[in-house]
């Protein structure tokens, strides 16, 4: 590992202009740690956040409000997240281990970087790491690559499975900068790779996330998640599918699908929700829907099965939803 | 346990194998450097120090320490307090042999500062034994048989801990999931899962 200065300021501000400045900032350091250890991040200044006041879960009407520095596993045993949002408690507990999620933030769970083996490789070729030094992914060992939002520059997923949840759900997050705070949906964090893989999300330099907040509504309640893996537990998704049902007389009012494993970013899939609303919540319905979501799919070589695998996932994660009693 | 379980003792005639090996590493490394190499690095200007001093207790004891930012808290659990039952498996968080209980809550000690625990409360696999009496979950590995070469076991122990402390160790299959992030290369998780829900139940 590098060498780098620790510093833990008291104050955002202080935490924000030191970022400005070009500092990182870490929270849970699962991701951060292991990359400084593989020396494919060599920050030279670190801010550590864990004092600064972006804690806590609450409710604000129909919101709930994650603050930054929440742990996952905090956030998943929360009663007001899992009565009022049993979404994220359902995806946050499919991720990373008991260990993991005791350790990580939310904010650090939005911008983990991928798990791309090459990624982490030094010898190997990688744009997202080191800029024009091509994807050895492509030709590579592609089984766990994204087949969507993919580009001849960078073909790795997204790794959270929150996030998935978060972008069904049109949350939102608010982020604090050296001109002041901004917010905007969770889904506009993240950047499609296209021939720049290495800028990875939105925030400006400095910025920090404050907090996410989570519309509420009858959605919430019929709404499920579904991680399809090589093992039961403690695996990073081939797919994954975040969905919402609004059901009323029997007739699909409101749906929202968001999936995991297979995109570039944590994908959305509007058109497969238009699909379903006026319709019965019944298999052929949700079989129809899940046929449009691998349209535009480029799969590599070894993950062709995903665009078969990932309308499967989606056609029993609705069934899953549509359960819900 | 000893009544003083940190302080450093020096390896005396019966030496254990890990102080066998420090000693002889240590005159190894020194043997093979050249004597004007040995010099330059005892005062070498060029090492970056951007030490930190804290205070952390460890099974109740307090400590102040100096360590590099770089230090994982298993390393320093290891290598400065000399406390190795804690194990490393893989150092990137993968195998949960390096978990230890941070202000309760379990954690893979691999992944995290020590630098940014100034203040923790920490226990490890060394401070469950209380006047040489094993903590019911210890005896219900040795009993259940949840171990074969051992290295895991100080991990899957306070994992165990921390899965029955969160209430969920209610059944195999829950404790299936829920210690998932401890990885057994003997496969003794039959043993593993029942000695869990064997303390689950005692407790």
């Amino acid at each position: 590992m590098f060498p780098f200065v620790l510093e833990k300021p008291d104050s955002t501000e202080d935490a924000i202009a030191a970022a400005a400045a070009g500092a990182r900032y870490i929270a849970g350091g699962t991701t951060l740690v292991d990359l400084m250890r593989e020396e494919v991040e060599r920050p030279e200044r670190l801010i550590d956040i864990n004092r600064l006041p972006l804690g806590g879960i609450r409710v604000e009407g129909e919101h709930l409000v994650i603050g930054a520095l929440a742990r996952m596993a905090e956030v998943a045993a929360d009663a007001n997240v899992q009565r009022l949002q049993p979404l994220i408690a359902e995806s946050l507990i499919e991720g990373a281990s008991p260990q993991l999620r005791n350790m990580a933030s939310m904010g650090g769970n939005l911008l983990q970087r991928v798990r791309c083996p090459y990624f982490r490789m030094l010898d190997a070729g990688c744009n997202k790491r080191t800029p024009g030094s091509g994807c050895a992914a492509i030709d590579g060992l592609n089984a766990g690559h994204a087949i969507l939002g993919t580009s001849d520059h960078c073909v790795a997923t997204h790794p959270s499975d929150v996030a998935v949840a978060l972008v069904a759900l049109d949350a939102t997050m608010r982020v604090r900068g050296p001109q002041g705070e901004r917010s905007f949906p969770v889904e506009e964090l993240f950047r499609l790779p296209g021939d720049t893989p290495h800028l990875e999300h939105t925030l400006l330099p400095g910025e920090l996330i404050v907090e996410i907040r989570v519309p509420g509504g009858p959605h919430s309640r019929r709404a499920r998640y579904l991680k399809v893996r090589d093992r039961a537990s403690y695996e990073f998704a081939l797919v994954s599918a975040a969905v919402a049902l609004l059901v009323e007389d029997g007739v699909i009012r409101q749906a929202r699908i968001a999936v995991g494993g297979v995109g570039t970013r944590p994908w959305r899939l509007r058109d497969c929700e238009a699909e379903l609303v006026g319709k019965g919540p019944d298999r052929q319905a949700f079989e129809e829907a899940a046929r449009l979501a691998a349209r535009g799919a480029r799969p590599l070589r070894h993950n062709h099965f995903k665009a078969e695998l990932l309308p499967r996932t989606i056609v029993r994660a609705l069934e899953m939803a549509g359960e819900v009693a | 346990m000893a009544e003083n379980p940190s302080e450093l003792h020096l390896p005396g005639p019966i030496m254990s194998r890990r102080e066998a090996l420090q000693v002889t590493a240590g005159a190894v490394t020194l043997a093979a450097l050249p004597p004007e190499t040995v010099a330059a690095t005892s005062s070498s200007p060029a090492v970056v120090k951007n030490d930190m001093t804290l205070t952390m207790t460890v099974n109740g004891r307090i400590h102040t320490l100096t360590v590099d930012p770089r230090q994982s808290v298993l390393d320093v659990l290891r290598e400065t307090l000399d406390l190795t039952g804690t194990k490393k498996g893989c150092n990137q968080g993968a195998c949960g042999a390096c978990t230890v209980l941070v202000d309760g809550k379990r954690i893979v000690s691999c992944l995290t500062l020590a630098a940014m625990h100034g203040g923790a409360q920490i226990e490890t696999i060394e401070g469950l034994e209380k006047d040489g009496v094993l903590h019911p979950l210890q005896e219900a590995f040795v009993e259940h048989e949840g171990l074969q070469c051992g290295f895991c076991t100080p991990g899957q122990i306070m994992s165990g801990l921390g899965c029955i402390a969160e209430g969920h160790a209610g059944s195999p299959q829950e404790i299936q999931f829920w210690m998932s992030g401890n990885i057994c290369r003997c496969g003794a998780y039959p043993g593993i899962v029942a000695a869990v829900a064997d303390a689950a139940g005692r407790t």
